[in-house]
């Protein structure tokens, strides 16, 4: 899983630190420290992790494990406008799979990636609790039904500007 | 403790609770077969993750089979280990797992060795269904300067996680991602060479596979020996002729010091060394370091670093550096054996017989992995010419031989040759854990209160235990002696003089489990403390047989501080037989 370099400044490591305190710096606690990170910063990247490790008193590799382990955690920083595509029952019946191929054909990445310009990224959710409008697309807040492929292209247009 | 009484293949047997079905078959004389778990009752390290499915059991009343190496035994549980259901289970978790596992066995550094392969066989696994179109997981070869990681060939047996993590607590590996993409890796998928990784090798004694194993230099030395413009020299680490006759079927603990010489020279080095010899001169060196502290401690200066810490391990270097970056000035900066005797050799040795520094080649037989590392490092070389130009581990030596068509078993005892092939019994005890501060305090008591000691035997100092503490009467003054064995046990070591939990004058601390003689480089001892405690005796029997087990009173060495280091400590051998130590802590994992 690749990662962006980047610096965590001095208020963001206290910030972790008191996240683990929480905990009690219980290292059996630590998915439920990288949760409360997640939250924390949107994303994992390497040196949360290095950070996490140090406080629960674990390896960094066991931390990374565990992040790669569970598909909840990302390392990439999410888009500006996280798309996500239900690819619950209903919708997957209704073609969701289609959608996703276009959603990705249009932003050129794969689920669990960030276009370049950090506009968008991919995932897929399972069930948002409005089959009645399968297949679903939520973009940030914004929630979108009936999708059908030709109609991928005006949803991103919308949030171009 | 309560007591369970189950039924097994029809026989009735009782058992303590939380035992595993696994033992409480293996008390019945019934061995499941198994493959992810480990068992090294030694160092009392288990790894059971239930994760190959091999060793699964029928469970009267239970649906589905159980892994009986990770299910507990329960009151009145009737099991059965071999039914016709159980054994399709087992063919089929075998293919399953072959399906998705190279089969390029004829050619695996692993071959006749692998666990696998033997699973394989027991089995009796012929073709492997659905081979044709089933999609195998790849992933980048990753080679270190000790160890390659073949990640292609790896099961998910988690041993060397269990090594690495719970035994060394060096947290180099871990399992990451999930499902066909696991592998074992380092943080954020780096090479080993950017992880807190110390070469320490006990991951690759413990893979079941080829999927952890050393860098063969086998070819080097053996393209060295073929090169008639080379001078090709070779020297031997203790702890290899205490275990090198198990690679030819000798028991565990046979010496084979005399064999292994014929066996060297045969193979074409031109001079057949010891590196005991280097072993008296570390001492000479470590203990002068150690009397240097203790004088200025004693006459109290109170900013003398003590406790010393030895600094024969590599592997030991490796950790401290990577963990304990604050300490770096406390160990010795005495260098290992291996490197003073490379650094020796290519000074005062090729001078006396005329031969260029390029012109000499230095092999070592390690039980080491780290060692190929330790001299690959930039402080051991001169204008880019190693003092050690190859380290090969006992078991490349054992294949060396044998693809040399050397009957090892039937030959006759040679002695080293001299000057750099003569030692004493203090030297020799390096090999194993408590050695080297033994042999330190035989030759520092000496030169400390001017007495001679009729008792040389430290009997105090030696044994298996993982963390060891003693007291010897230094002519007056308690000298405090600690020793650790295994990377956890030398951290809990490190961490109590930290938080001031314990103090010590002096400490030795090996890596390995056993020190040097259960090396990563040995034969596998698959943790049998049986073969361990074979070997040290091996080692032990070796210096009450020398005259001399005072590293002071080696003649040559003598010689050597007379005609070319002058003393110890002198200019000249903390030119060449000294080094310094590196913060290691932030570059880890620089992305």
């Amino acid at each position: 899983m690749s990662s962006v370099k980047i610096e965590l400044r001095k208020d963001q490591i206290e910030k972790i630190h008191e996240i683990c305190k929480s905990f009690n710096y219980e290292g059996g606690e630590l998915i439920n420290v990288l949760h409360k990170c997640q939250h924390e910063f949107g994303y994992l990247p390497a040196e949360i992790q290095e950070v996490v490790a140090e406080q629960l008193k674990l390896s960094v590799a066991k931390v990374y494990g565990v992040v790669t382990f569970y598909s909840f955690f990302s390392m990439i920083p999410k888009g500006k406008f996280p798309i996500s595509i239900c690819t619950g029952t209903a919708c997957y019946v209704r073609g969701a799979e289609n959608v996703l191929a276009e959603f990705k054909k249009q932003l050129k990445i794969e689920v669990g990636e960030t276009s370049p310009d950090g506009k968008f990224s991919l995932s897929c959710l399972r069930c948002v609790g409005a089959c009645g409008l399968a297949p679903v697309v939520l973009v940030g807040e914004k929630t979108f039904g009936r999708v059908a492929p030709d109609g991928v292209k005006a949803i991103l247009a919308e949030f171009e500007q | 403790m309560d007591q369970i009484k189950l039924t097994i293949d029809g026989k009735a047997v009782e058992v303590p609770k939380g035992t595993t079905i696994y033992k409480a078959a293996k008390s019945l004389g019934i061995d499941i077969p198994i493959l992810c778990y480990m068992d090294l009752k030694g160092l009392n390290i288990e790894n059971k993750p239930g994760g190959c499915r091999i060793c699964v059991v029928e469970v009267e009343g239970r649906r589905n089979l159980a892994s009986s190496c990770s299910t507990d035994v329960s009151e009145g549980m009737v099991v059965k280990t071999s039914t016709i259901r159980v054994l399709n289970a087992r063919r089929t978790v075998m293919e399953l797992i072959l399906s998705d596992h190279p089969k390029d066995c004829l050619t695996c550094a692993k071959s006749g060795k692998c666990d696998l392969q033997d699973m394989a066989i027991k089995l009796g696994i012929r073709n492997i269904p659905g081979q044709e179109f089933a999609e195998m997981s790849t992933y980048r070869l990753d080679t270190s300067p000790s160890i390659i990681r073949d990640m292609d060939k790896c099961i998910m047996c988690r041993r060397c996680e269990t090594m690495c993590n719970d035994f060394q607590t060096v947290g180099a590996l871990s399992a990451v991602n999930r499902g066909f993409m696991s592998v074992v890796a380092p943080a954020f998928e780096m090479n080993l060479e950017h992880s807190p990784c110390t070469y320490c090798g006990q991951c690759v004694a413990v893979c079941p596979t080829g999927a952890l194993t050393e860098v063969d230099h086998t070819r080097n030395v053996i393209a060295a020996l073929s090169d008639p413009t080379k001078t090709v020299i070779v020297q031997t680490a203790p702890a290899v002729r205490a275990a090198l006759g198990e690679e030819f079927g000798l028991e565990p603990g046979t010496l084979v010091t005399g064999k292994m010489v014929t066996a060297l020279r045969t193979l074409g080095f031109d001079y057949v060394f010891d590196t005991d010899f280097a072993a008296d001169l570390t001492i000479m060196e470590e203990g002068s370091e150690l009397l240097g502290r203790l004088g200025k401690f004693i006459a109290g200066d109170k900013d003398v670093k003590l406790p010393i810490l030895t600094s024969c391990c590599p592997a030991w270097v490796n950790f401290f550096e990577h963990n304990f970056p604050d300490m770096k000035d406390i160990p010795s900066t005495a260098r290992s054996p291996q490197q003073m005797f490379g650094s020796i050799a290519k000074t005062y040795f090729a001078d006396k017989i005329g031969v260029k520094r390029e012109d000499l080649i230095v092999v070592s037989i390690m039980p080491c992995l780290a060692k190929k590392y330790e001299c690959q490092r930039d402080e051991f070389s001169v204008d880019g010419n190693p003092d050690v130009d190859f380290s090969i581990s006992t078991r490349e030596l054992g294949f060396l031989i044998k693809q040399a068509n050397i009957q090892f078993n039937g030959l006759p005892d040679e002695d080293f040759d001299k000057p750099m092939g003569e030692s004493t019994g203090a030297a020799v005890i390096f090999g194993t854990t408590g050695g080297v501060i033994e042999a330190a305090a035989r030759t520092a008591y000496e030169l400390h209160t001017g007495n001679t000691l009729t008792n040389v035997d430290f009997k105090e100092l030696r044994g298996l235990e993982g963390i060891r503490h003693a007291t010897i009467d230094f002519g007056g003054f308690p000298l405090k002696i600690g020793i650790a064995h295994g990377l956890g046990n030398a951290r809990k070591l490190l961490e109590d003089i930290k938080a001031g939990r314990s103090e010590f004058h002096a400490i030795e601390i090996m890596a390995c489990p056993g020190g040097c003689i259960g090396g990563g480089g040995q034969p596998l001892h698959h943790g049998d403390s049986t073969i361990l405690k074979a070997r040290a005796k091996a080692i032990y029997a070796e210096d009450e047989s020398k005259t001399l087990r005072k590293s002071h009173e080696n003649p040559y060495i003598i010689k050597l501080y007379e005609e070319f280091l002058g003393k110890p400590l002198s200019e000249k051998a903390h030119h060449l037989l000294h080094t310094h130590y590196f913060d290691k802590s932030k570059n880890t994992f620089s992305i």
